[in-house]
């Protein structure tokens, strides 16, 4: 029999060189002659340990990581095949701490199985939710999606079982379900990690959204940024064709559903859901005014139902383990489980799923293992460019979307971004300023013109000209922006900048005592 | 414009034409396969989707990705996002201006390197973060700059 060895797909293991080390593998195996199936998988979230190697063994998974193809050799002399010992020996990577201490139900399956395979998908949990909801009616749905608190997880928090019901609700035609796979955001990479890791999750989730509203089409809008996804959308939405999930037929049920996967061009802007329908339609990604809202008149006017990939791939779960279940997990009303991704400079980078409640605290340091240049942590930015910078006072903060909007911080889409104690803060807060203002659809004003104000002024402070004089303007500038915005690139950028400001005065080279009273 | 653009740029047009917002995947076909959105092909566009010129200069313009001329024959896009900046992405956009003697949006002389900034590549954990020809890299620290340029273009 055949050794059945993972070697991650995953984009960030095949940035470290993943495909060389299965390419050494498979060459060293033939060498040897033993008889290897190599299997490549999504990633286990472990990212400092990329490219992780895992073998099959009697007593079980054994991983080996952070593997390069040089070490190949030396380790099917340690007897890789039977999951000999080498230093680069994980053990069992389900009983690592880091792994080991998550509650993982959306990214239940990514890593174990090949994400592209329906067998392995079914054998392994999948497919249940959808059976499950073909067997009810689309409002018993959306009252399942309402009933287990899920709130949307690409920043808004908006209830998704409140979106559905309208979908449901607006008679039509033609209805869409679109999934925003655009994932913008700076420290980011659950969206990714899903799509390359278990596709057919998030293929499922869309299934049920359009049997819950009696939408037939749906479209992935997927950031260009992102091949490796792109490959493996295709190459599940493929499988699910030749199983009949998708098609005229799904399932034999009679109910039809059709997915197609459309390409974003490298726009922040179109990550907000009017400018992605703008672009989807084939124009320029400048932003709606709402209402209407999508989920009365979205894509080509019509009812769309449009959610996050982390959404969709938490429904399948739902369905199938019930609403109370996912409901069970997280405090207040923050409910279920949330992929959380712990980035930048830390010791232990990776995806975290964790029941809500976690604290930054216990992420940074009891999972991220402190910063990655062992220096002290200084701030993390967490939910994306648009998130304030949280100071260290603030890390027993729990995630929850109320508790972080209480202190002007944001959840978002669960990325966070460390920093260590030789960050400038005001360097960071001129990029926010310049980003906003590339990244500008150009609609508003405040928005357009105010971000390239905003980095002149940034500008002239970095350089010590009139510094108090120019941090009152900024901070007239924020006002401005946060005031006279039509959404939240123009609307929130004011975030990490006045946070900046006022936890760090003394990197714009202004006195604590001062601004922290202003601010 | 030489005959075997043309009937790639109209052999594309045909492919997404009929496809409902069909403007966006066609951009990306024609761009995919010749490397960048030419100028002439701009009116068959507009004429076959039934929009005005501007329109289609509207929408090529206003995505980053597409591009009006050709690039370089490679293409290094360094992510300049915080995660990356965290790690020292700044020092790793230095080290490439340096190796390269181009700035941000510039091709080196002799057409071989085009540098372009991107905004996050989805490798957070892992920066600084280095997408080249579609190819993404990880942990490309300032001193890892040269290596990977010799690598992938024969250069010092
Ligand atoms: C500037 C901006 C960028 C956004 N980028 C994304 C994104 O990349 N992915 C995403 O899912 N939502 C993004 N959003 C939020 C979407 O507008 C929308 O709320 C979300 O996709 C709805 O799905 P959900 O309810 O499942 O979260 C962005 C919003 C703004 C204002
Ligand atoms: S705030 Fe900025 S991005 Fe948003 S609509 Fe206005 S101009 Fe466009
Ligand atoms: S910030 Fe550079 S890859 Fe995400």
């Amino acid at each position: 029999m055949s050794v059945r060895i993972f070697v991650p797909r995953d984009a960030s293991a095949r940035s470290l060189g993943a495909d060389r080390v299965a390419a050494a593998i498979q060459a060293e195996a033939r060498a040897r002659a033993i008889d290897v199936e190599i299997v490549r998988n999504g990633s286990r979230g472990l990212m400092w340990l990329e490219p992780l190697v895992e073998v099959v063994t009697s007593a079980g998974r054994v991983a080996y990581g952070p593997v390069t193809a040089a070490d190949v050799p030396a380790l099917f002399d340690a007897g890789l095949p039977a999951g000999g010992p080498h230093p680069l020996r994980v053990g069992d990577i389900e009983d690592h701490p880091y792994f080991a201490k998550q509650e993982r139900l959306c990214f239940a399956r990514v890593g174990i199985t090949d994400p592209v395979s329906v067998a392995d998908y079914e054998a392994h949990g999948g497919l249940r939710g959808l059976r499950r909801a073909l067997e009810m009616g689309s409002a018993d749905i959306v009252a399942a999606i309402a009933g287990s608190g899920l709130r949307g997880r690409g920043g808004a928090a908006f209830p998704t079982g409140i979106k559905w019901k309208t979908v449901l609700d607006t008679p039509s035609t033609q209805k869409y379900v679109v999934c925003n796979a655009d994932e913008g955001d700076s420290g980011t990479f659950s969206d990714r990690m899903i799509m390359e890791g278990d596709p057919l999750v998030l293929v499922e989730g869309m299934l049920i959204a359009g049997l819950a509203t009696g939408a037939t089409q749906g479209y992935i809008y997927l950031r260009s940024e992102y091949p490796d996804a792109e490959r493996a959308l295709l190459e599940a939405i493929a499988a699910a064709r030749k199983h009949g999930i998708l098609g005229d037929d799904v399932l034999g049920s009679g109910r039809r559903f059709e997915l197609e996967v459309r390409r974003g061009a490298g726009a922040y802007i179109c990550g907000e859901e009017t400018s992605l329908l703008e672009s989807l339609e084939g124009k320029r990604g400048v932003v709606r005014f709402k209402p209407p809202v999508p989920a009365v008149s979205g894509l080509f006017g019509r009812p769309t139902v449009l959610n996050n990939v982390i959404t969709f791939a938490s429904v399948p779960i739902i369905l199938d383990r019930g609403a109370d279940f996912y409901r069970d997990y997280g405090m207040g009303r923050s409910r279920g489980t949330l992929p959380i991704q712990l980035t930048g400079n830390i010791r232990h980078g990776g995806l975290v799923e964790k029941a809500f409640g976690v604290t930054l605290r216990e992420l940074l340091h009891d999972y991220g293992g402190g910063s990655a240049s062992g220096r002290p942590i200084k701030a993390v930015q967490v939910g994306g460019p648009l998130g304030a910078y949280v100071p260290e006072s603030q890390f027993d903060l729990p995630f929850d979307y109320e508790a972080f909007a209480a202190v002007g911080a944001m959840v978002g889409h669960g990325g966070i971004v460390v920093f260590d104690d030789t960050a400038n803060m005001a360097r960071l807060a001129r990029y926010a300023m310049e980003f906003c203002a590339i990244e500008s659809c150009g609609k508003c004003t405040p928005c357009r013109i105010g971000s390239t104000r905003g980095v002149e002024v940034m500008d002239r402070i970095i350089a010590g000209t009139d510094r108090a004089g120019q941090a009152d303007l900024l901070r007239e500038l924020c006002d401005t922006m946060l005031h006279g915005s039509l959404c939240a690139l123009g609307g929130m950028t004011p975030f990490p900048v006045q946070s900046a400001l006022k936890h760090f005065p003394e990197d714009f080279g202004l006195p604590r005592s001062a601004l922290a009273a202003a601010a | 414009m030489p005959e075997d653009l043309n009937v790639l740029i109209d052999a594309a047009i045909d492919r997404h034409k009929s496809v409902p917002g069909g403007l966006l995947p066609l951009l990306h076909d024609i761009q995919d396969r010749v490397g960048y959105v030419p100028e002439t092909a701009v009116p068959a566009i507009a004429a076959a989707l039934n929009l005005s010129r501007a329109e289609v200069h509207g929408v090529i313009s206003f995505y980053h990705h597409f591009r009006s001329n050709p690039a370089g024959r490679h293409v290094v896009q360094v992510c300049r996002a915080e995660a990356c900046q965290s790690v020292g992405a700044e020092d790793t956009l230095e080290s490439l201006r340096e190796a390269l003697g181009i700035d941000l949006h510039q091709t080196t002389k002799d057409g071989a390197f085009t540098l372009e900034p991107i905004y996050c590549l989805g490798n957070c954990a892992c920066g600084p973060s280095v997408m080249i020809d579609g190819e993404l890299r990880g942990r490309v620290a300032a001193g890892a700059v040269s290596a990977l340029l010799s690598e992938v273009g024969g250069r010092p």
